[in-house]
C-alpha cells in the first residue's frame, strides 16, 4: 500500500506540472506573448498550490474519501482545461483572461490540496523524516517526467486538448486505484466508485472525440451550418448554409449571402458596362467567386473576360461545386473567361493590356496589405490598363458605416488625375454599400438596362447616386502606400461600428 | 523556491520547444563571409610594395570612389570638365553604398537609406532631381518625391516586452513619469530645429558644416550625448534606450561615447518635407543606397565617358606638406591584379577615402599623420538573411521596413522587398545590421577578423528567434560582411577639433573630400565634401561651373 501510494504521488505530481503547462502554452497559443503568459500563468499557479496547503489543514476526518474526491476533481477540471479555454476562446476572447485564471487556479487549489493528503495518509506507515524524502523525492521526479514528456511527445502527438484530457485519465484512475485499496475502510465507497466511473468514462469518451471537438470549437463562430471549409496558404474558405442561405466567409468575414448577393453584384457591374456599349474586353481584379462574371457575361458584346484572383482554391471551389456553379451559373466555365490566379498588383505590373470594363472587388482595407490595393500607386497602375473609353469601378466599403474610407477612395482616384462618380446601393447582409466609377472622361448613368436584373431599375438609377446627408462627403487624406491612411479609418470607423 | 526555478526553467524549455515546430533546429543556413578588402588594405603597413613601372598624368586624380568620390566626379562631369580618374580599393564603386542581389531581390551590404532633403541640402535635391525621383522644382520647400522610393506605410516597429509596436519610441508599458520626458526632449529637440543665429544659419544644419558657430552650440562637442541628457534632467531608461540606439544606428557608436553636438544633430536636423508624405518619411530602395550611387557613376559615365579604375589601392603621396608644394602630387597605386605599381601625377588631388588611411599615405606630412590620428572608428557587422517565406510574428504591429529589437545585440533589420507592390510577399531578404559598440573598436576588429561565420550566424538567428519563431526553418542562406572600419565616430572634441579643420581646408593641390570631414557618416555629408572638394577644384582651373551648394 505504501509503495502504491508513493506511485501515485508521481503520477499527480506529472499531473499537476502537466495541466500547468498546458494551461501557459494554450494562453501563449492564443493571446502570443508566450514569456508573459508563462510566468503569470505558472506565478498564479504556484500561489495557487499554496492555498491548496493551506486549505488542507480543514480537512479532518475521512482522509482517503476526501483525497479520492479531490484527485477525481483534478481529473475532470484538470482533463478538461484544454477544451473548455478553446471553446471559451472561440465563443468570445474577452472573458478568456479570466477564465483561465479561475482554471489555473481552481486546478491549482486541488492539486496544491494532493501531497498534503497522501502525506497525512502515509503518516500512519513512515516516520517524518521517511515521509518528506519519499513524497517529494516522487513529487519532484513526476514533475521531471512531464518536463520532458510535453514537448518532445505529447504536445506534438496528441496536441493540447487531448494531452489535458489524458492527465485527467490519469488522475481519475490514482482515484479509483486509491478507492480500490482502501475499499472496505471507506463509508460510501460505491457512490464513489460510480462517481470516479463517471468521470473515467466521460473524460475517455473527450478524448475519443477530440478530433471532433476543434471542429465544433470554430463552428461555434458560425450561426449556420459549415457545409465546406479549406484553409489555403493565402485565407480560410468556408461556407455555411441555413435553409437555401448560403453564405461565403473569408477569414471569419462574410463575402456574400445567395440570398442578396444578387444586389451587390447587380450594382457593382451594371452601372457602368451599361454604359459601355462597344465594351469588348473587361478584366475583373479578385471576384474569385464568379458572381461579378455572372453579370457581365449577361452581355453579348463582350468577347472576353480576364478574372485575377490570388487563391486557385476560391476559383477551382467556384468552378466546381454544383451549388456555387448554379449561384455563379457556371461563369468560370465560360469559354469567354479566362482565369488567371496570381497577385493583383504583380499582374498588373507585368502585363501591359488594356480594358474597356475593370471591376475591382477586393476584400475591404483591413491591414496594410489589402491597403496597397486601395493607393494611389495602385490606381495610377489600373489606369495603364484602362482602355482610352474604359471604365473602371470600385467596391469602396460601405459609405455609411465607413464614411470616410468610402470618399477616402474618392479622393484618392482623384488625386491620380481620375474622375470618379461615387455611389451606393443597399445590400442587407451588408447594409448600406458603396461603389465608385473611375475613368478619364465624364460618366453618365445609364439611361436603361439591355440586360435581365433583379434589382436595378431605370427608374431607380439615379437615386444611386443620390447621398444623404449622413453619407455626405468628408474631406479625406490621399491614400498612399507610405502614409496609408485608408487603413488607418477603415479600422477607426468599423471599430466604432461594430461596439 | 527550488520547486519554482525548476518550473521556471521547463516552462522555458517547452516553450522553446514548442517554438521550434516539433522538430529539431536545422543546420545553419550556408553562406559567405565577406568583407572589405582587408589584405589588400593592410599592404599599407608593410611598405614593402614595388616601385612603379609605369607614371601616367592626370589633371584631377580623385582617390576614393564612396558616396564622397562618386559626387566630386559628378560635379566635375557636370561642369564638363574630363581630365580626371577615379581610384577604387575595392571591386567596385559605392563604398558604404554597396549592394549584393539574388534572385529574390537586391540588398543592402551598408547605408539603406536617405532622410527627406532638408533645405540646405541643395545637392542631394539637385541629385535626386536627376535621378527622376524628386519631381518638379527641386528648391521647392515641399518636393514631391516618386512613390516608388518613399518608405511605404509601416515604416518602423520595436519588438517591446514580447510584442510588436509601431514606431521605435518604447509606448508599451511606460508610465506617465517617462512619457514627460519623452514630451520634454520632443520640445527641447524641436526648439534646436528651429533655431537660428544671427546670421540665420540653423543651430543644426544638414550638411553640418552650414550649422551656427554660436558658442554655447559649439560647447555641446565637449560632453557625451549622454552626460548630457542626464544634465537636462532626463533620466528616463526608455528615453536614454531610443537616444542610444539611434546613436548606434547612425554613428556605430554608443550615446554615451558620441559628442552631444553630434547626437542632437541627429534628431534636430532632418527637417526635410514632402508634397506627398510625412516629413519623418525616408527614401529607400531594395539595395539600400546603392541606387544613389549606382545613379552618380552612371551620370558621369553618361557625361564624360569611362573614368573608374577599381581595385586600386593609393598607398604613397609625395609631394608639398599638405599638397602646397610646387609640382604636381606624386601618388602610387598598387595595381594587385596586374601586381604592380602605377604613378600618377596629379596636378589635383581629392582625397574621398577614409582619413585613417592618411598616416600610411601621407608618410612625409606630420600635420597631417598626427591629425588623422585624432579620429577613431566603429566597426561593423551585416548580415544578409534569404527567406524563402515571411517568418511568423508574434502579435501586434505588422512586419515594416526598419524591425528593432529592444536592448537586442543588433540594430534590428530592414526587408528589402518592403516597397514591392505585392499583396502577399513570399520569399524576401532581411538585412541585419550590429554595430559592435559595446567592445573597443581595437578588440571588437579582432573579434570581426577571427569569429567564423558560422558563430555570427548563430548568434543573429539565435537573436531572430525571439520575435520569429521559425526564423532558422524559412532562412535558406544567410551571408555575413565585415567592414572593420565602417564609419568615423563623432567623440566629444572632433567636430570642433583643429584636426577636421584640417581635413576641412582648402588646400592648392590636395583636398579631403570624405564623410570624415564632417565628423560623421551619412550620404548627405559625403556628397557635400565631394562636390565641395570638386567645386574648388573647378575653381583652382578657372572652369566655369554653377554651384551646387549655394
Amino acid at each position: 500500500m505504501k509503495r502504491a501510494l508513493l506511485l501515485s504521488v508521481f503520477v499527480i505530481a506529472s499531473c499537476g506540472l502537466a495541466y500547468e503547462l498546458i494551461a501557459a502554452t494554450l494562453a501563449s497559443y492564443l493571446l502570443g506573448d508566450s514569456v508573459t503568459q508563462f510566468s503569470t500563468v505558472i506565478g498564479s499557479y504556484l500561489f495557487a498550490m499554496g492555498v491548496g496547503s493551506w486549505l488542507s489543514r480543514y480537512v479532518g476526518e475521512q482522509l482517503v474519501q476526501r483525497f479520492i474526491q479531490v484527485e477525481l476533481l483534478v481529473g475532470v477540471l484538470g482533463g478538461f482545461s484544454a477544451a473548455l479555454l478553446f471553446f471559451s476562446f472561440t465563443w468570445s476572447p474577452a472573458p478568456f483572461q479570466l477564465l483561465l485564471y479561475l482554471v489555473v487556479f481552481a486546478v491549482g487549489v486541488l492539486v496544491g490540496l494532493e501531497i498534503p493528503l497522501v502525506m497525512r495518509i502515509l503518516k500512519r506507515d513512515l516516520a517524518f523524516r521517511e515521509l518528506v524524502s519519499q513524497v517529494l523525492t516522487f513529487d519532484y521526479l513526476g514533475a521531471l517526467a512531464v518536463s520532458i514528456l510535453f514537448p518532445i511527445l505529447l504536445v506534438p502527438h496528441l496536441g493540447l486538448i487531448r494531452s489535458a484530457l489524458l492527465f485527467g485519465v490519469l488522475n481519475v484512475g490514482v482515484a479509483l486505484w486509491t478507492w480500490w485499496l482502501f475499499r472496505e475502510q471507506l463509508p460510501n465507497a460505491g457512490w464513489l466508485r460510480a462517481q470516479g466511473g463517471f468521470a473515467l468514462l466521460s473524460l475517455l469518451t473527450a478524448f475519443a472525440a477530440a478530433g471532433e471537438l476543434t471542429t465544433l470549437a470554430e463552428s461555434q463562430l458560425y450561426a449556420d451550418e459549415i457545409v465546406y471549409s479549406e484553409s489555403t496558404p493565402y485565407q480560410r474558405i468556408v461556407l455555411t448554409r441555413w435553409k437555401d442561405d448560403l453564405r461565403l466567409h473569408l477569414n471569419n468575414n462574410l463575402q456574400f449571402s445567395s440570398r442578396d448577393e444578387y444586389r451587390y453584384h447587380e450594382a457593382l457591374v451594371h452601372p457602368g458596362l451599361a454604359t459601355l456599349p462597344s465594351a469588348r474586353r473587361v478584366l475583373v481584379l479578385g471576384g474569385g467567386d464568379g458572381l461579378a462574371a455572372r453579370e457581365i457575361l449577361k452581355y453579348p458584346q463582350v468577347e472576353s473576360i480576364v478574372l485575377v484572383d490570388l487563391d486557385p482554391a476560391m476559383t477551382r471551389l467556384f468552378a466546381s461545386a454544383p451549388p456555387l456553379r448554379r449561384l455563379n451559373q457556371d461563369a468560370l466555365n465560360s469559354p469567354r473567361v479566362r482565369v488567371i490566379n496570381a497577385d493583383a498588383l504583380q499582374w498588373l505590373e507585368e502585363n501591359d493590356e488594356s480594358f474597356d470594363f475593370v471591376v475591382v472587388d477586393f476584400p475591404d482595407p483591413s491591414n496594410f496589405s489589402l491597403g496597397k490595393l486601395y493607393s494611389a500607386s495602385f490606381y495610377r497602375l489600373l489606369d495603364r490598363h484602362l482602355a482610352a473609353n474604359g471604365l473602371a469601378v470600385i467596391q469602396s466599403t460601405s459609405p455609411l458605416y465607413a464614411r470616410r474610407s468610402f470618399w477616402c477612395v474618392v479622393t484618392t482616384l482623384e488625386s491620380v488625375g481620375l474622375l470618379a462618380t461615387p455611389y451606393h446601393a443597399l445590400v442587407p447582409s451588408f447594409g448600406e454599400w458603396g461603389f465608385v466609377i473611375a475613368g478619364r472622361r465624364p460618366y453618365r448613368p445609364p439611361q436603361s438596362y439591355d440586360v435581365d436584373t433583379r434589382f436595378l431599375t431605370r427608374e431607380t438609377t439615379p437615386a444611386l447616386f443620390v447621398f444623404p446627408r449622413d453619407m455626405e462627403r468628408v474631406d479625406a487624406e490621399v491614400n498612399r502606400l507610405n502614409n496609408q491612411v485608408l487603413v488607418r479609418y477603415f479600422e477607426q470607423e468599423w471599430r466604432q461600428v461594430i461596439r | 523556491m527550488h520547486r519554482r526555478d525548476f518550473l521556471a526553467s521547463i516552462a522555458a524549455a517547452g516553450a522553446a520547444s514548442l517554438a521550434a515546430c516539433r522538430s529539431q533546429p536545422p543546420a545553419l543556413p550556408p553562406g559567405e563571409l565577406l568583407g572589405t578588402a582587408l589584405d589588400i588594405g593592410h599592404r599599407l603597413r608593410e611598405q614593402a610594395l614595388p616601385a612603379a613601372s609605369e607614371t601616367r598624368k592626370v589633371p584631377v586624380l580623385i582617390v576614393g570612389a564612396g558616396v564622397a568620390g562618386l559626387a566630386a566626379g559628378w560635379k566635375l562631369a557636370q561642369a564638363g570638365f574630363a581630365d580626371f580618374l577615379l581610384v577604387e580599393l575595392e571591386g567596385e564603386a559605392g563604398g558604404n553604398s554597396r549592394a549584393g542581389r539574388n534572385i529574390v531581390s537586391a540588398y543592402p551590404w551598408g547605408a539603406h537609406y536617405l532622410p527627406l532633403p532638408t533645405r540646405e541640402s541643395t545637392a542631394v535635391r539637385e541629385l535626386l532631381a536627376e535621378l527622376g525621383v524628386l519631381q518638379g522644382d527641386a528648391r521647392a520647400a515641399r518636393p514631391v518625391y516618386d512613390e516608388r522610393h518613399l518608405c511605404a506605410t509601416p515604416q518602423e516597429r520595436l519588438y517591446l516586452d514580447g510584442r510588436w509596436q509601431e514606431g521605435l519610441l518604447p509606448l508599451t508599458g511606460v508610465g506617465a513619469g517617462e512619457r514627460a520626458q519623452y514630451r520634454r526632449f520632443a520640445d527641447i529637440i524641436a526648439a534646436f530645429a528651429q533655431r537660428r543665429d544671427a546670421a540665420g544659419r540653423p543651430a543644426f544644419a544638414l550638411p553640418m558644416a552650414l550649422s551656427s558657430r554660436d558658442a554655447d552650440l559649439v560647447r555641446l562637442d565637449r560632453v557625451s550625448m549622454r552626460d548630457w541628457l542626464l544634465a537636462q534632467g532626463f533620466d528616463s531608461p526608455q528615453l536614454h534606450w531610443y537616444v542610444n540606439h539611434a546613436c548606434r544606428d547612425d554613428y556605430g557608436t554608443a550615446s554615451a561615447a558620441v559628442s552631444a553636438w553630434a547626437g542632437i544633430h541627429y534628431f534636430a536636423s532632418r527637417s526635410g518635407e514632402a508634397e506627398n508624405a510625412a516629413s519623418d518619411t525616408v527614401l529607400t530602395a531594395p539595395e539600400g543606397n546603392a541606387w544613389l550611387t549606382s545613379g552618380m557613376l552612371r551620370s558621369i559615365e553618361t557625361r564624360v565617358g569611362q573614368r573608374l579604375l577599381t581595385g586600386a589601392l593609393a598607398f604613397r603621396v609625395e609631394g608639398g606638406e599638405g599638397g602646397t608644394g610646387s609640382g604636381p602630387l606624386a601618388v602610387d597605386l598598387w595595381l594587385p591584379g596586374e601586381r604592380r605599381t602605377l604613378r600618377v601625377l596629379a596636378e589635383q588631388l581629392i582625397w574621398a577615402a577614409p582619413l585613417f588611411l592618411v598616416p600610411w599615405v601621407f608618410r612625409g606630412h606630420t600635420r597631417l599623420k598626427d591629425a588623422a590620428r585624432r579620429y577613431s572608428y566603429a566597426p561593423w557587422l551585416i548580415a544578409n538573411l534569404t527567406l524563402s517565406q515571411l517568418p511568423a510574428e508574434r502579435s501586434g504591429a505588422p512586419l515594416a521596413w526598419d524591425n528593432v529589437l529592444h536592448r537586442g545585440s543588433g540594430l534590428g533589420y530592414v526587408v528589402a522587398t518592403h516597397q514591392q507592390m505585392r499583396l502577399r510577399q513570399g520569399a524576401t531578404v532581411l538585412t541585419w545590421y550590429r554595430s559592435l559598440d559595446e567592445l573597443a573598436p581595437a578588440i571588437a576588429r579582432a573579434a570581426l577578423r577571427e569569429t567564423p561565420r558560422e558563430a555570427w550566424a548563430e548568434q543573429i538567428l539565435a537573436e531572430l528567434e525571439k520575435p520569429h519563431a521559425d526564423i532558422r526553418h524559412v532562412t535558406s542562406r544567410l551571408d555575413v560582411f565585415r567592414n572593420a572600419h565602417a564609419m568615423v565616430r563623432p567623440l566629444p572634441g572632433l567636430i570642433s577639433s583643429d584636426a577636421r579643420a584640417l581635413f576641412a581646408a582648402d588646400g592648392e593641390r590636395l583636398r579631403f573630400a570624405h564623410a570624415d570631414v564632417s565628423g560623421f557618416s551619412l550620404f548627405e555629408e559625403a556628397q557635400y565634401r565631394g562636390i565641395l572638394a570638386a567645386e574648388r577644384t573647378l575653381r583652382r582651373l578657372r572652369v566655369r561651373f554653377v554651384s551646387s551648394l549655394a
